[in-house]
């Protein structure tokens, strides 16, 4: 009876473990491929006559005498500017973040240590808010910002996602102060400070776990937004992700399509970067509020 | 905490939120009900040797001055809703006289573009939010019985395709179930059939973009679920496994009733973000076979002709839409706590 049952589960065992490499396939093998082939040429990546060349890197090899080629980071970074969209995307993310946070803290320790009935409506009227399609949001700014003179303009597009934003982060921020013990602020403010002072100097040193997690998530959040930045933006200071929509318009001539595969490896680059050194508080930020509730 | 002090704590997220969530509903709201103003139209007179004649001619200078003086444009009442492009409730009537049946009215239906947004839109959240629901908590079943070492690499690879940006995830698989990469050619030899393209076919496409929204967002409920699954109370299971229960039965009984408000938590995040699909349009081209609402607003709003007063029309119908998903579920908090 025990060795049957055993063989039951070891057969389930292994339909488990295979299941998982099937799964780790189709998660990891997209983002390898396109790797390996940001380094061909279109002709081999895009081979309508025999896939293999993908592999092997046949037309590369005839037509940039080697097997792997830069010439899609080259046309990418230098011919198209990618350089400069780069730069626009770091300098939004960083504001995006650091403004973010300091309203979000702020918002989430209120929201944290109301005991009032109206804080909870607030979070619930920020549900609400989070649930509006970004782009819907867009459409009702579009006339304002032009007889405004505010389109096209970095710091426009950095308010409006901070604010887009703000639902997100108070939801997290909130869940996390909660966990901040109540006495700490409130024997501060029995020794005689004022809130603001007992926020600054008993909260604030405290409060960097759970703020390094929501400022990752709120980073992932501008980074990788493109329903505002495209629309918002001009085409002088566009940042990555729009720049990569706009070369898709330009893919018909020959070897452009390459262009838009190596700006996608280097987009997702960094991202992987950031998976690496920051799981951890990647999967506790997404199970933190779940969990919790 | 103070009322006072409240407000001044909250007043810059809250001032945020209102100037740029509150303020452009109400504003999509106020131009979804002015259209743009016509050109302005003069009659001019030209005399010649021959006599004279009047034509018709645009007054630029009039047009241009009228549109900076009433940027706005002029009032049409719900003229915009009732247009083709939004609920085309003349069209909607004239097809329900003219058609033979159900079905047939439902194709005439669907060849409206806002009913087919809509109906792709609703099918995309229907089928996308349970199938990363389950799949994620079958992944998250199976990393569980992984030993220690190996569950963090699984983990790192598992949460990519929820990372990347959802317009560049999209493209690198669409690059390669494109007919000349990898994918197509696997699923060209798969099928038999050198010249089958998913591009090409309607519902091949709302399956890719459908399997593309599972696969991004299975990562998500994974991880929720397997940190879930390590808060199931320990005795329960043991008491179930000293009862005879198999590993299934203690799934179903055990682990699934615990997970239950994790489930309804994702899955309320998660029809959010599916109704609101748009980047995975614009990655595999597949606007000529599939449009979501927000790709009907994207559209309206990009291109060369800015149609701002009818993306503002669907931006409110979108909302709307949002807003009846929402509200059983803001039905039961209000009741459970607006109560207490």
């Amino acid at each position: 009876m025990a060795v049957v049952q055993n063989k039951k589960y070891s057969v389930a065992l292994m339909l488990t473990w295979v299941f998982l490499v099937v799964w780790l396939i189709v998660a990891a093998f997209p983002f390898l491929w396109t790797l390996w082939g940001s380094f061909k040429v279109e002709g081999d990546f895009f081979s309508k006559a025999d896939w293999t060349r993908a592999l092997t890197g046949e037309l590369t090899q005839v037509e940039t005498g080697g097997v792997f080629t830069g010439a899609g980071y080259e046309g990418a970074w230098i011919k198209e500017e990618f350089w400069k969209a780069a730069l626009n995307t770091l300098i939004m993310s960083v504001c995006v973040v650091t403004v973010s946070l300091t309203l979000g803290t702020l918002g989430g320790y209120a929201l944290s240590r109301s005991t009032f009935r109206y804080a909870f409506w607030l979070l619930l009227v920020a549900l609400i808010f989070r649930a509006m399609p970004p782009i819907t949001l867009v459409s009702g700014y579009l006339l304002p910002f032009y007889e405004w003179n505010l389109w096209g303009h970095l710091p426009t597009t950095i308010v409006v996602l901070v604010a887009i934003n703000q639902p997100f982060t108070l939801w997290m921020l909130t869940s996390f102060f909660r966990n901040i013990p109540k006495d700490l602020d409130e024997s501060a403010m029995v020794d005689g400070c004022t809130p603001f002072q007992a926020f600054r100097h008993v909260i604030i040193p405290v409060m960097w776990p759970g703020v390094i997690t929501t400022g990752l998530f709120s980073f992932l959040l501008a980074y990788n937004d493109f329903a505002v930045t495209t629309m918002l933006l001009s085409k002088e200071n566009q940042t990555m992700v729009p720049k990569i929509a706009s070369f898709l318009g330009t893919t018909q001539t020959k070897g452009n399509v390459m262009f838009a595969v190596s700006s996608v490896v280097s987009v997702t680059a960094p991202l992987f970067v950031l998976v690496l050194f920051f799981q951890r508080q990647i999967v506790s930020g997404l199970t933190a509020g779940a969990v919790k509730g | 905490m103070k009322h006072k002090t409240f407000f001044w704590f909250m007043l810059p997220s809250g001032l945020a939120m209102l100037l740029f969530i509150a303020l452009p509903i109400i504003s999509v709201l106020i131009q979804s009900v002015y259209a743009p103003h016509e050109q302005v139209i003069i009659e001019v007179e030209n005399c010649g040797p021959f006599g004279c004649e009047t034509s018709t001619a645009v007054d630029q200078d009039a047009t241009r001055d009228l549109r900076e003086a009433e940027p706005l444009g002029r009032f049409v009442g719900n003229n915009i809703y009732t247009d083709r492009n939004h609920l085309a409730t003349s069209e909607v009537g004239l097809a329900w006289q003219s058609s033979t049946g159900i079905g047939d009215f439902f194709s005439k239906l669907l060849n409206l573009p806002f009913y087919g947004a809509l109906l792709f839109t609703l099918t995309y959240t229907a089928v996308v939010t349970p199938m990363a629901l389950i799949f994620g908590f079958v992944i998250a079943l199976a990393v569980n019985t992984l030993p220690k070492l190996l569950k963090g690499p699984m983990i790192f690879f598992s949460l990519l395709p929820m990372i990347v940006t959802p317009l560049i995830g999209a493209l690198i698989l669409f690059w390669m179930i494109d007919a000349r990469g990898v994918l197509g050619a696997f699923i060209q030899w798969v099928a038999s059939d050198p010249n089958l393209s998913l591009k090409a076919s309607t519902p091949l496409t709302w399956a890719m973009l459908m399997v593309y929204g599972i696969w991004s967002s299975a990562p998500f409920a994974f991880v929720v679920y397997y940190a879930g699954l390590q808060t199931v109370p320990d005795d329960t299971l043991e008491s179930a496994m000293i009862d005879g229960a198999t590993p299934f039965e203690r799934i179903r009984y055990v682990v699934l009733p615990h997970l239950l408000p994790l489930t309804t938590f994702m899955a309320l995040i998660k029809i959010m973000d599916n109704f609101r699909v748009f980047e995975p349009i614009v990655s595999f081209n597949a606007a000529a076979h599939a449009q979501s609402l927000s790709y009907f607003i994207f559209n309206d709003l990009g291109g060369e002709t800015q149609l701002l007063s009818s993306s503002a029309a669907t931006s409110v119908i979108t909302i709307i839409c949002v807003s009846i998903l929402l509200s059983p579920v803001l039905y039961r908090t209000w009741r459970d706590f607006g109560k207490s």
